[in-house]
């Protein structure tokens, strides 16, 4: 009876891992998939031959990128967006969430300030206000377009105040007693001791940051102004199929190379590659940290 | 209340982000306006006329808007239901693995998607749907004539739902993960001294503790039933599938920027605006009664 009982459980397991493991596959192998159609010859690619290995293995398509100034440009707005927005919303976090975690009694105004952070990330006036409003500031293809509109991260905030008052009052008692202030006490108490939360949501910005496509595409005239995601979706993504001739489709179709629009996916993910095992390492912990109520 | 040390000092904290926030959020509200006037962006804000509830009016009349509707609240139905069950079992699966390194994996492959944008998603599987792609290439060897799944109302919301699990499924099973590791195991070595096989203690002790997180996301996800996820339709749909594919923001975006029909925009925006604030207020209220949540 025992060793039936193990027996059904080693299979079961069995079958666990083996439901684990072909999921993985299935999830991860599109994007294996494209890596290797960047790295194959592009006859092969139309010829259907790529399976999961690159074929007749080439960096032609990564070496015709290279030549392309638009990308690069891209690139680089991208790169200035990530930088500045990720320090504005760090900023703007820290300074949100250390008055917002006192207690009604230490700050009578919490709970409004609270109310009205929490109403801005439920209401919104929708696509067409926020676009007429921020064309009315003038802030139209320039930068800060791209990083003002998105420099309050509430959720963000509501997870740094949360996990800031699981900080131990004793804390507070014993910085007071020794004369802090609260900017002293937010950058070498608070600060400090939320490294892991802080990672996380900084790094939540910086991908948010990298990955969004829409406010470039409708907040940009000019394509010298187009973030990578921007560019990628007018270029790769999206052909405007509406007043085209069936010429004109077979020429778009002969003229979008397979390989080269695989490169270019291969390339504006990379750095979210890169910064991924960073992200893995505090994202959990950060997330649960921050969900700590009191 | 007297005051306090401080309040100054605090007030100071908060003034960029509020500042910021009035700017970008606040004062935007105030253009709602624009659905009940004959916005013309030349005139602006101040000049264009008044026209009471004719947007409206015309948006109820439109015989698209019955369908834009009904697509968004299908998906986004679908999705919630879809993203419900999917980390939940993968969660009780992964929960099942006593190999670490298999477990941390399998974790890492699973999360990945999510970080990336559907720009680049779409990019992916547009080459992997299209007619000389890599599904179709496998189908004609099996003797299936190529399909065009993205051309085609019948595959298209199946296609979109499929592919959100795929991006989210991953990192929706964190949060199960977490509500399973703090689960007491004393529960568990009581149950199987008095013999419960693993399906009982799945049924009677897993399940039970699973309760009230899976029952919180629900209720919680009720704010989303018009939220059907712009960026990756935006980025996969074209104009064969608008029959089934066109949703409330794809709508906003076409008639707003593109045909410059600002009013009426609005006013979809407006609805659905309102709409998904009475539900999210609704289940935030259900949430914190049965469930004893707080948002802060």
């Amino acid at each position: 009876m025992v060793r039936n009982v193990t027996l059904l459980s080693r299979s079961a397991d069995a079958v666990i891992i083996a439901i684990l493991v072909i999921s993985s596959l299935l999830c991860i192998f599109p994007i294996w998939y494209t890596i290797a159609v960047s790295f194959s010859d592009k006859s092969a690619v139309a010829g259907g031959m790529v399976s999961w290995l690159p074929v007749d293995f080439t960096l032609s398509s990564y070496k015709k990128i290279l030549q392309e100034r638009a990308f690069f440009t891209a690139f680089g707005v991208s790169l200035e967006r990530v930088l500045l927005g990720g320090i504005i919303n760090f900023v703007i976090c820290a300074l949100m969430a250390y008055p917002l975690s006192r207690s009604p009694q230490q700050f009578r105004f919490r709970n409004i300030y609270m109310w009205f952070i929490v109403f801005t990330m439920l209401f919104g006036g929708g696509l067409i206000p926020w676009f007429v409003t921020i064309k009315s500031y003038g802030l139209l293809d320039t930068i800060w377009a791209l990083v003002l509109p998105t420099a309050v991260p509430v959720f963000n905030v509501i997870l740094l105040v949360n996990y800031f008052r699981s900080i131990p009052r004793d804390m507070d008692e014993a910085g007071m007693m020794d004369g802090a202030g609260p900017w002293y006490m937010l950058l070498k108490v608070y600060l400090p001791l939320s490294v892991p939360v802080l990672a996380t949501i900084t790094l939540f910005s910086i991908v948010g940051h990298w990955n969004s496509f829409f406010d470039g595409l409708i907040l940009m005239n000019k394509q010298e102004h187009y973030p990578l995601q921007t560019y990628i979706q007018q270029l790769v993504v999206q052909i405007n199929t509406d007043n085209m001739t069936t010429e004109e489709l077979r020429q778009a179709a002969q003229l979008s190379s397979k390989t080269l629009n695989a490169a270019k996916i291969v390339i504006s993910m990379l750095p979210i590659l890169i910064v991924y095992p960073f992200l893995q390492r505090f994202f959990i912990h950060g997330i649960m940290l921050g969900s700590v109520k009191e | 209340m007297k005051k306090q040390p401080f309040e100054l000092h605090y007030h100071l904290m908060l003034l960029p982000g509020i500042l910021l926030l009035i700017l970008f959020s606040i004062v935007p509200m105030f253009g709602i306006t624009i659905a009940f006037q004959n916005f013309k962006p030349g005139l602006g804000f101040w000049h264009s006329e008044w026209v009471g509830l004719d947007n409206f009016r015309y948006l109820f009349e439109l015989p698209d808007s019955r369908n834009i509707f009904l697509n968004t609240i299908y998906i986004a139905v679908l999705k919630i239901v879809a993203n419900m069950i999917v980390p939940v079992v993968f969660a009780l699966l992964l929960n099942e693995v006593r190999t670490v390194l298999l477990k941390r994996s399998v974790q890492t492959i699973v999360y990945l998607p999510h970080f990336l944008s559907w720009v680049i998603l779409a990019g992916i599987i547009s080459d992997l749907l299209s007619m000389d792609g890599l599904i179709n290439q496998i189908l004609s060897g099996v003797g299936i004539e190529p399909i065009m799944f993205l051309g085609s109302n019948h595959w298209f919301p199946g296609i979109i739902v499929t592919s959100d699990v795929w991006k989210e499924f991953g990192f929706g099973t964190i949060v199960y993960l977490a509500a399973l590791t703090g689960i007491n195991p004393a529960l568990y070595e009581a149950a199987s001294i008095d013999g419960a096989s693993r399906l009982q203690q799945l049924r009677f002790i897993t399940l039970p503790s699973l309760k009230p997180t899976i029952i919180l996301l629900a209720t919680l996800s009720l704010g989303n039933v018009l939220n059907a996820g712009f960026d990756q339709i935006f980025n996969l749909y074209n104009p064969l599938v608008y029959d089934s594919g066109d949703i409330i923001d794809t709508y906003v975006y076409r008639a707003g920027l593109l045909q410059v029909q600002y009013g009426l925009a609005t006013a979809v925006g407006l609805l659905k605006s309102v709409i998904s604030f009475v539900l999210i207020i609704i289940s935030y209220v259900l949430a914190s009664k049965f469930a004893n949540y707080r948002i802060f």
